[in-house]
């Protein structure tokens, strides 16, 4: 029981790096902000010189 | 303990040999696909204990106690230490595309001998390796790119070549997947509708994201992909309407012009409103497909139709001419090696690692994962009928326009098919035909759908599985094309800017709209030939795509083994001498048929001779195939500068005439190591 609850745990973590929702908590950490649509609006921005660069592989 | 270890590697290794001996030597009957299954896992299985083990510990000397880049520049940005199998998820979302589900089920054709030896021999030691050995070098780079790498390691004409490299690549791929998209497309208004209705929904999550949601990603990609599914139910009504279904019914040209138009507008438009969230439902469904497919198929257990080997192993093939050496080994491509994973090896994932041991986990053990998915496919592509396989993927011009004519072609090449079964099948998958759809995608969504349609829900639901395979397939050829647009736009500007200034302004709305008008028009160009080409397209451009390909990996194999001499580890060099070989050998023959090749449906020069002597002049297909050998020529031509620039350096190494330097960053301990003794 404990190993699938880890595992389940695990599969979440990696989804919401995947997602960029880990990307999203970081940054509102980093920056000290609260959660809303400007930082929302403030990530995004920082994410398009980053994310926007990165090949999707073929 | 010891004793059962061994024994339990014996056992996988006594079943393994004995899965491929069963695939290998079986003729004349079907086989189970769970021995391709079984013989793919006993490889990896023994591949990442052993192989990669040795690479480990002899060849890279993997350090616990040095710090990653993500540990000692970590910034909550960039440079994350994150737990190793969230790092392999990440990964491996990033190095999956369509290359691992098109090429198997194109080389095919030979049978499903040539291609599945290729795909385990070709990741256990030339794919894994490399996304390995890249992987590394980078992390002690501090998560240094490909090209900077070279450029450091190698020298100046390294790194430009790679530079170079990497652009063609890219136009090249995003032509070949748009025509991979288009073929799948035309004349079919059930996949057109839906992939037109993802569209819209991505940009309904891109706003639902930024405005209702902020960061609910995962919520927003559920939404997303419950609309999806709700267009391909809607799809079927709008298909089957007389009135809507003429609105999405186009021809391939039209197609063609539609997602060159579509490319730019995504290069163009806001990365929130349109490229991010597509990007967003298109992992979430080729993540669930992909785990759907893998569990199908052990579920279903299905027999394989296609013979081993077929008459076809003598090059002269509808899907694609050539023999097996050397068009299979460039046709896979990316299920076996990829050099566009060097990019990404190179890129986010070195930032991210936490300790340098897991590497190997990472890097050997993603690639072993995208190859079997190329296993999977090759599943897919060989539980048709071979006739059925063939009319799919056999382009007009080989067998035919009328039905009947077509069927009867493929029936005297040996794999009996008629016109009213292929019919019939059309039909089950709620389409108007299914002859002549070049490209691979059409052919896997059928072997997809049969797969899924035996395990859930029967026949009743063939024409949903199809479409949800074509949807699956479309949604992510169409994210690395405008993904692509986008990257390739960033580079041309980086360029652009060292010539002047404001050319290299990424945020300069006419800038943008410049570069991304050139990088649309580059690909657009080969899309264009594609569709206009008698032979469907496939044929000239998916062996382009595959030389380019690998031609990368024959780049970052230059610099990898560059460095593992330069460590002072000249006598295990042969890790990445030995893939870079034969890749050269492979490469260099492909392209040298390609362009000189007598046989009209191999060689450029001698189709377009083959055109200027015939009645039919066609100066465009003429001008096309000078084109593609003027675009293999530089390509091959600028390998070899590398190539040569590389054996430079290591006869200087080894010769003692330079020193033996590498370029990595300075030793920093880790503080994981001692965090964990505690």
């Amino acid at each position: 029981m404990k190993l699938v609850a880890g595992s389940l745990r695990l599969l979440i973590c990696a989804l919401r790096e995947i997602f960029d929702e880990s990307a999203y908590e970081r940054f509102l950490l980093r920056h000290k902000l609260p959660r809303s649509r400007a930082t929302y609006a403030q990530f995004l921005r920082e994410q398009e010189l980053t994310k926007a660069r990165r090949p999707r592989c073929c | 303990m010891r004793i059962l270890r061994i024994l339990i590697w014996l056992a996988i290794g006594v079943l393994g040999a004995l899965a491929l001996a069963t695939i290998a030597l079986r003729r004349g009957e079907s086989i189970n696909a769970m021995w391709l299954v079984v013989a793919a896992l006993c490889t990896y299985a023994l591949g990442y204990r052993f192989y990669s083990k040795f690479i480990a510990a002899k060849v890279l000397v993997l350090d616990a106690h040095r710090a990653t880049p993500a540990e000692h520049l970590e910034n909550g940005r960039d440079f994350v230490p994150t737990n190793k199998w969230v790092v392999f998820g990440h990964h491996f979302a990033a190095i999956a595309g369509p290359g691992p589900l098109v090429g198997p089920v194109l080389a095919a054709q030979f049978g499903y001998l040539p291609g599945t030896l290729w795909i385990l021999a070709g990741a256990v030691f030339g794919g894994c390796v490399q996304d390995f050995v890249i992987l590394l070098f980078s992390v002690r780079r501090d998560g240094k790119s490909l090209t900077e790498i070279a450029r450091e390691e190698i020298g100046r004409v390294g790194g430009l070549v790679a530079y170079a490299a990497i652009i063609g690549i890219i136009v090249i791929l995003l032509g070949v997947c748009a025509l991979v998209v288009v073929n799948a497309l035309k004349a079919s208004p059930w996949g057109t509708f839906t992939i037109a209705m993802t569209m819209p929904i991505a940009m309904l999550m891109g706003i639902y994201l930024r405005r209702l949601r902020p960061g609910k990603v995962l919520e927003t990609s559920l939404l997303g992909f419950v609309l999806v599914l709700l267009a391909i139910w809607g799809g079927q009504w709008a298909s089957q309407n007389p009135e809507i279904g003429k609105w999405f019914t186009f021809t391939a040209p039209t197609l063609a012009i539609l997602i060159i138009l579509y490319g730019f507008a995504a290069s163009a438009l806001p990365v929130w409103l349109l490229l991010a969230p597509r990007d967003y439902l298109s992992t979430f469904v080729k993540l669930g497909t992909i785990a759907m497919l893998a569990i199908g198929i052990v579920g279903l257990r299905p027999t394989l139709h296609m013979p081993a080997l077929t008459r076809f192993i003598d090059g002269s093939g509808p899907v694609f001419a050539g023999k097996i050496f050397p068009f299979a080994f460039i046709t896979i491509a990316c299920g076996a090696i990829s050099g566009f994973h060097s990019l990404i090896s190179s890129g986010t994932t070195p930032k991210l690692i936490r300790r340098e041991p897991e590497a190997r986990m990472i890097g050997y053990g993603a690639m072993m994962a995208e190859s079997m998915v190329a296993i999977m496919a090759t599943i897919a592509a060989c539980v048709l009928q071979p006739g059925t396989y063939f009319a799919i993927n056999s382009p007009a011009g080989i067998v035919g326009q009328a039905p009947e004519a077509a069927a009867a072609t493929i029936s005297n090449w040996g794999f009996p098919v008629t016109a009213t079964e292929m019919h019939s099948l059309a039909q089950a998958v709620g389409e108007q035909t299914l002859y002549n759809r070049t490209g691979g995608a059409p052919a896997f969504a059928v072997g997809m759908a049969h797969i899924f349609s035996n395990s859930l829900g029967g026949q009743a639901v063939m024409a949903l599985w199809y479409h949800f395979a074509i949807m699956f397939e479309a949604l992510f050829i169409l994210t690395v094309l405008d993904a692509g647009t986008r990257v390739g736009r960033f580079m041309i500007q980086d360029a652009l800017g060292h010539l002047w200034k404001p050319l290299g302004r990424t945020s300069s709305y006419p800038s943008i709209l410049t570069t991304s008008a050139l990088i649309v028009l580059a690909w657009g160009y080969f899309l264009w030939q594609g569709v206009r080409d008698p032979l469907g397209g496939i044929n000239s451009l998916w062996p382009l795509f595959g030389i380019a390909n690998q031609l990368l990996a024959t780049v970052a194999l230059c610099v990898a083994t560059t460095i593992i001499i330069k460590m002072g580890k000249a006598r295990y060099a042969v890790v990445t001498l030995a893939p870079l070989c034969w890749l050269v050998s492979v490469t260099f023959t492909a392209s040298w048929h390609k362009m000189f090749d007598p046989n009209p449906r191999i060689g450029f020069l001698s189709h377009a001779q083959s055109l200027a002597s015939g009645t039919a002049t066609n100066a465009r297909l003429i001008f096309n195939d000078r084109m593609d050998t003027v675009v293999t020529g530089i390509l091959i031509t600028m390998v070899s500068l590398i190539l040569i620039e590389s054996t430079l350096e290591w006869a200087r190494v080894i010769s003692g005439r330079k020193e033996a330097r590498v370029k990595e960053s300075p030793f920093v301990a880790t503080q994981f190591a001692a965090e964990e003794q505690v």
